[in-house]
């Protein structure tokens, strides 16, 4: 792979020597991904060293690259709250938002829709329906096989909006969003119903989930959400041309030579798949897949082959951020990450709503 | 963008087409609520024939047992699902005529959260507070609910059309409805005790709570049957209210007032309840067209009797377990929401 020579001065285009492939992003990519990096790797730090038993930053450096001394009077306990219960919390925390902000990120390409949002079109909420009723009914399932059960609710929700909100062969971007919003209600009737009779313990926990939360996250989770990952955001990013062209409306999109139906399905799969994923391990965080690909836009601009992985970036940082802040506000208590994100979002999606018109 | 709908603009075909049916339509209304009123106080637990009902609502005698059950168990509980039901469907009504917007509902947009947050909120600083409050910080919530999003879906261009308040409301209801969910997360004790109350539900209603949020509702319902005849004329819009000499900006505060003493009154009573004020509306122009005269009074009655029915469901479905009437109206209203969305609302 080597950079060629920019076509234009805000270019770059990577090229691929034996694949006929190429990728062209724009000149600023580089610079606000790497920025967007050693922004989240500090925050990450900091947020390891912060908690109930603190530690060190430079001690969560070593610990983590395995430096830390053996005589360390605090060796087993660093090891023990780093590795097993904050490292896999952030670090999943970082994939539910990259996940999200891609899966929104495409959402809004492909829908034409600015307001576009996996939590908003009720997406999240089918993964969570069926999330919920796997935790409830099948007590010891595996989380590898949850993803699964969240991809169906959520491939069937999303479907069901789309098919609703279909009016003369197309789907304007306010009808998607209030049957989405109708949909989620109905949704969350049934998830009421569910939590109502069961134990108070169960409930809270319950709630606590459906806020969203990476709360007593395992490095099963991590395991789980990163598989879906590592298949699903290479094809994204893989798509992001096509993107682009649909982008351009359908007519010019097809006057480019693209299968505009076979794309824009491929490209929802991909997208729900990403936001079921991360509904299935962490609950349903609003917003971030609002969010980051609006400021990443801002940043790098509309062409989704750089917007697609920084928006990835921005989203994992702000969840490892919205994270932290959770467990900083009421300590020693936390708030579930997704009050954070709503409280965060709520006043940027009217600030959208209020610049669309 | 504008979003007129065929059911409020001005030649609709409406059921009782001459006007002197409308008063016998009213009576036999108020028939129909009193027999679904009588057969909801019948079920439950145990049985009681409609002759024990009559007998203890007329002739009581508080030594028989299926007396006491129905003087302190299932009167408040039908009587609040009445009230509630009235208050949620006028008030529907009157925001659905001032905005001139088919989806305006005090759930849908952010009134009962608002003052479902203040009532959770009232429970978590006062521990045990006394019933009065409910009423009062239910009146707090949903005006503040209700002033911010008519300013936040009038920001910018076009003023309040009906997708931007429609979109306000369901962000303000998810913004505050996580504050809510903070606060119950945070505090065990306030969750157990209030989370049948946040899903909706008549269950466990008590005649002392019914006596304090009551009185507002029906003062509520009053003026609402007051101003209904210039809510009519601002449904026309604002210029034909100004050119027959409306003080709109009057009439709007007014109703305000109304829909926030209708609103926070049912929520404080009964927790938050979606798409009663929603549905209802749109049945009630069915029948008489659309005058508000008739739409309020029509309203009332038809929600209050769609509200007992839902809580009849809502207690038969699973027998012996109880569905909050909430969930019912959700399973009922969502759909009838995507419908108005889809064919109603034009864009």
């Amino acid at each position: 792979m080597n950079v060629g020579r920019p076509l234009k001065s805000t270019w770059l285009t990577l090229r691929f020597r034996k694949l006929p492939f190429s990728y062209r992003i724009d000149r600023r990519v580089p610079l606000v991904a790497l920025l967007l990096m050693a922004f989240t790797l500090m925050v990450l730090i900091f947020s390891i060293s912060y908690g109930a038993y603190d530690i060190s930053p430079l001690e969560v450096i070593q610990t983590i690259s395995g430096t830390l001394p053996q005589d360390h009077p605090d060796y087993r306990n660093f090891n023990l709250v780093v590795h097993t219960f904050r490292l896999p919390r952030i670090i999943l925390a970082f994939l539910v938002g990259a996940a999200l902000a891609t899966s929104g990120a495409i959402m809004q390409g492909i829908t034409r829709n600015p307001l576009a949002d996996p939590y908003l079109l009720g997406v999240s909420g089918g993964a969570a329906l069926v999330a919920v009723a796997l935790i409830v009914w099948l007590k010891d399932l595996p989380i590898s096989l949850l993803p699964w059960g969240a991809f169906a609710g959520a491939l069937l929700t999303a479907g069901t909006i789309y098919i609703l909100a279909l009016k003369q062969g197309s789907s304007s971007p306010v009808r998607l969003i209030l049957i989405g919003v109708a949909l989620g209600s109905m949704i969350g009737a049934v998830l009421t119903v569910m939590l109502l009779f069961g134990d108070i313990n169960d409930v809270q926990q319950a709630y606590v989930w459906l806020t969203g939360s990476v709360y007593g996250t395992r490095w099963e989770h991590v395991q789980a959400l990163s598989g879906w990952l590592l298949v699903f955001l290479p094809i994204a990013f893989f798509m992001a041309r096509s993107l682009n062209a649909l982008n351009l409306g359908d007519e010019t999109a097809q006057g480019l030579g693209l299968r505009v139906e076979w794309q824009r399905g491929a490209l929802l799969i991909v997208s729900v798949a990403l936001a079921a994923a991360a509904v299935a391990v962490a609950g349903t965080i609003g917003f971030v897949g609002l969010i980051a690909p609006h400021v990443t836009r801002r940043l790098v601009g509309p062409s989704h082959e750089g917007l697609l992985p920084v928006s990835a970036l921005f989203g994992g940082a702000l969840l490892v951020l919205a994270d932290l802040i959770g467990r900083w506000v009421i300590a020693p208590g936390e708030l579930p990450i997704g009050i954070i994100t709503a409280i965060v979002g709520a006043p940027y999606f009217l600030y959208l709503l209020y610049r669309s018109r | 963008m504008t979003a007129q709908t065929q059911t409020l603009s001005p030649n609709p075909t409406r059921i009782l087409g001459s006007r002197t049916l409308l008063l016998p339509g009213l009576i036999a209304c108020v028939g129909l609520l009193i027999g679904a009123l009588l057969w909801s106080i019948t079920l439950g637990a145990a049985d009681i024939t409609p002759e024990v009902v009559y007998a203890s609502l007329f002739n009581f005698d508080d030594s028989n047992f299926d007396h006491l059950i129905i003087q302190t168990v299932r009167l408040p509980r039908v009587l609040a699902g009445v009230i509630v039901g009235a208050a949620l469907a006028v008030a529907g009504a009157i925001m659905q005529g001032l905005t001139r917007n088919p989806l305006a509902d005090s759930g849908i947009l952010g009134i009962n959260s608002g003052a479902s947050f203040a009532v959770v909120m009232a429970v978590f600083l006062l521990g045990n507070p006394p019933l009065s409050v409910y009423a009062l910080f239910g009146f707090i919530g949903a005006g503040t609910a209700a002033a911010l999003v008519y300013f936040l879906g009038s920001f910018g261009r076009g003023g309040a059309t009906p997708l931007k308040l429609t979109l306000a409301g369901v962000i303000l209801t998810a913004f505050i409805s996580s504050f809510t969910t903070a606060i119950l997360i945070s505090d065990q004790e306030t969750l157990d005790k209030i989370r049948f109350w946040t899903a909706g539900s008549l269950a466990g209603r008590e005649m002392p709570l019914l006596i304090q949020t009551a009185p507002y509702i029906l003062i509520g319902l009053l003026g609402a049957l007051l101003i209904s005849r210039q809510i009519t004329t601002i449904s026309l819009g604002d210029d034909v209210a100004k050119g027959l000499g409306q003080n709109t900006l009057w009439v709007k505060g007014l109703a305000a007032v109304i829909v926030v003493l209708l609103a926070g009154g049912a929520v404080a009573l009964a927790g938050p309840i979606g798409f009663v004020g929603l549905v209802v509306p749109h049945v009630a122009r069915l029948f008489v067209g659309v005058d508000y005269r008739w739409i309020i009074p029509y309203s009332a009655l038809i929600g209050g009797l769609l509200v007992t029915l839902a809580d009849v469901g809502s207690r038969i479905m699973i027998r012996p377990l109880e569905l909050p009437v909430g969930v019912m109206m959700a399973m009922l209203g969502a759909p009838f929401f995507i419908w108005l969305a889809r064919w109603k609302v034009k864009r």
